[in-house]
């Protein structure tokens, strides 16, 4: 069954959430995310679930910590600055395996910057705001229908992973309306790993991974007796400094996360014959796709990647759509983020023209437009 | 009338021993005591979670056999917040310090409190951060040298209890690591106690807090705790300082025991967890 409404990008979070099981969210009010907190206040205790504002960022997510550990599907929503509190937790749930989504509508930064502007400035902070080496699972959607989809994606990738999953949208795609149809979520979505074995009294095994190098963590209160902790620790559960068992251990994390490369390929559009390749997420490729468009009908042959996972980053799709560039223009609302990435990945060899905004407005088409025509007249394109 | 309960040992993860407490350390004699009121209660602890921030108290979980979590530094109360709402049936015990509970975590204490969420928090005050090397907290007495006040301490402490109380907590009590046997009540009764019930446990550093104040081993913390000395000692004057030390200030007398007890909705009744149809 679907249903066609005109849905606020925000309400499309907590309606995704819904749909994929979320029965607890705990948060603190920011712009511009707050309509998902309010949306789920209303939504969760009539479907058995609970909703908590809790005393600030990093409480929240303290807390779908715990409500991870006793069993819950559990979500909390933020900005930057509160996306910024939750960095330590962040890291807390990535080593010791619970599962989580945390949504970042970014706002302009840094500080308290622009509250109620889009930007795409925490990008790297999604990948790299916790300390230590930490692996990151991070999806970008680019409408409302898309913040609904993927919202559920990243519960699935967040439960057969027991890693925190990030959604990464702005304060445009969190605000604006439009049509979407509120599908069903697909069937199937397995849920965490969980131990084969029984409890009992001998059960020294809550982090024994499973094939995929993801620890199988009963869940509080269903009779396995072990341990969780936020420092290194062995298959036990135990605290341990090992340097070989730790060095294992930050391996298997990075490893497991892996599996989201397959579980959310770029959106390729009109690249078969593209030697003019935008590359772009979010928002930004909506209007990169519309550029696509003009551009084409101006004679240059473009086409437009659209990641829909920013990390791990989708190293082969890359590679594969810049090949045979001539000309590459990774467009996005910050000073060069993800841009990086996609000049890490083409390395010199391609002519790089990336288009880069950042004060709280977003790319338009024809700027957009513009800049391909500007960098093909400079002979950056031979 | 308290009877022997010589079993508690089953209550224990042996194979994660040794711990990593310091010889004449109260916090060993906190946790024993603890162990044997949930001994007496529970033949295992599978209904039971227990909730630690960081810190040497906050590291005493992990040497229960039961749902253990070691969070992160301050914040072991908003863990056990979320686990507690997901999972009302658990009984969730939150172990803490002065300084994870009192500093880095205060406003998740009293938060907790306000909301009357229904865990039972246990704060080890030893007055200063032992694991981090002696620096210090929020609950140092005045006066008293620690490594990161070495003209002595120029700040008033927290009274972890009236805080608490003030900020909503329906049973508060305090106890010393000297007297297990009062700790061992009124830790019983914050466990029976529907609500946020909070339970401050003064207990001694010898490493760090004796050692830098010259207060003699454990056993004399102890001691001079039982007796109700003053936490500074009597020659803290004449310790080598920059500048004058400042008038020589001594713990006041704390009251111990069951400090205040009300009842009111716990946050799990006013939401409807618990307690009925929904």
């Amino acid at each position: 069954m679907s249903t066609l409404q005109l849905v606020q990008g925000n309400e499309a979070c907590a309606l995704g959430a819904l749909a994929a099981g979320c029965r607890f969210f705990a948060g603190y009010p920011i712009s511009p995310s707050s309509e998902i907190a309010e949306a789920l206040a209303r939504a969760l205790p009539r479907r058995g679930g609970v909703f908590i504002q809790m005393e600030d960022e990093m409480a929240s997510l303290g807390a779908v910590l715990g409500a991870a550990m006793g069993g819950a599907r559990a979500m909390t929503a933020t900005s930057g600055p509160g996306f910024t509190l939750m960095q330590e937790h962040l890291g807390y749930a990535s080593l010791a395996e619970i599962p989580c989504v945390v949504v970042d509508v970014m706002r302009g930064g840094p500080s308290t910057g622009l509250p109620t502007s889009p930007s795409q400035g925490d990008v790297m902070q999604a990948r790299w705001g916790s300390h230590g080496d930490r692996a990151t699972v991070v999806v970008a959607p680019a409408s409302v229908q898309e913040v609904h989809d993927l919202t559920g994606t990243a519960f699935a990738l967040a439960e057969r992973l027991r890693t925190p999953v990030v959604v990464l949208f702005d304060e445009v795609i969190g605000h604006m309306r439009e049509g979407v149809t509120l599908a069903a979520p697909p069937a199937g979505s397995a849920g965490r790993p969980v131990p084969g074995e029984p409890p009992g009294p001998s059960f020294r095994s809550a982090y024994r991974p499973n094939a995929e190098g993801v620890a199988m963590v009963p869940d509080f209160g269903r009779g396995y007796r072990f341990h969780v902790t936020g420092l290194m620790h062995d298959e036990r559960g135990y605290p341990t400094s090992d340097p070989a068992t730790v060095a294992a251990l930050l391996e298997r994390l990075e490893r497991k996360t892996d599996a989201a490369l397959d579980a959310l390929p770029p959106e390729r559009y009109r690249l078969e014959d593209a030697t003019v390749v935008l590359i772009a997420y979010g928002i930004t490729a909506r209007m990169a796709r519309a550029a696509v468009d003009v551009l084409r009908e101006r004679g240059i042959p473009a086409g437009l990647l659209r990641p829909r996972l920013l990390w791990p980053v989708p190293v082969a799709a890359l590679e594969e759509a810049i090949a045979p560039a001539e000309l590459v223009v990774a467009a996005e609302m910050n000073r060069g983020q993800w841009s990086l990435e996609v000049e890490r990945v083409a390395g010199r060899q391609v002519p790089l023209a990336p288009y880069l905004k950042a004060g709280g407005s977003i790319i338009s088409v024809e700027e957009l437009v513009e800049h391909v025509l500007a960098a093909t007249r400079e002979g950056v394109l031979a | 009338m308290i009877e022997a309960a010589p079993t508690e040992k089953r209550l224990l993860r042996l194979d994660m021993m040794p711990h990593m407490l310091c010889p004449g350390c109260g916090h060993g004699i906190v946790f024993d005591a603890m162990l044997r009121v949930l001994a007496r209660r529970y033949e295992t602890l599978d209904g039971v979670a227990f909730v630690a921030g960081i810190g040497c108290s906050s590291r005493v979980v992990g040497y229960v056999d039961s749902a253990t979590m070691h969070t992160t530094h301050g914040r072991p109360l908003t863990f056990a917040t979320g686990l507690k709402l997901a999972r009302p049936d658990l009984k969730v015990i939150v172990v803490t310090g002065d300084g994870d509970g009192l500093s880095i975590g205060g406003n998740h204490l009293i938060h907790a409190a306000r909301r009357n969420i229904d865990l039972t928090c246990v704060l080890f005050n030893n007055e200063i951060y032992g694991m981090t090397g002696g620096q210090l907290a929020p609950t140092t007495v005045p006066g008293a040298f620690t490594s990161t006040s070495p003209e002595g301490n120029h700040e008033e402490p927290f009274d972890a209890a009236r805080l608490v109380e003030a900020a909503g907590a329906t049973f508060v009590a305090r106890a010393q690591s000297f007297r297990t046997r009062l700790f061992e009540e009124v830790f019983a009764e914050a466990l029976d106690h529907p609500g946020f019930s909070f339970v401050e446990v003064l207990t001694d550093c010898t490493e760090y807090f004796g050692r830098t104040n010259h207060l003699g081993t454990g056993a004399d913390l102890l001691f001079a705790q039982g007796r109700e000395e003053p936490a500074v000692d009597a020659d803290l004057a004449t310790r080598p300082t920059l500048r004058p030390v400042p008038e020589k200030r001594t713990r006041p007398t704390l009251a111990t025991g069951v400090l205040h007890r009300s009842r009111r909705s716990t946050l799990e009744e006013a939401m409807g967890l618990v307690g009925g149809a929904r």
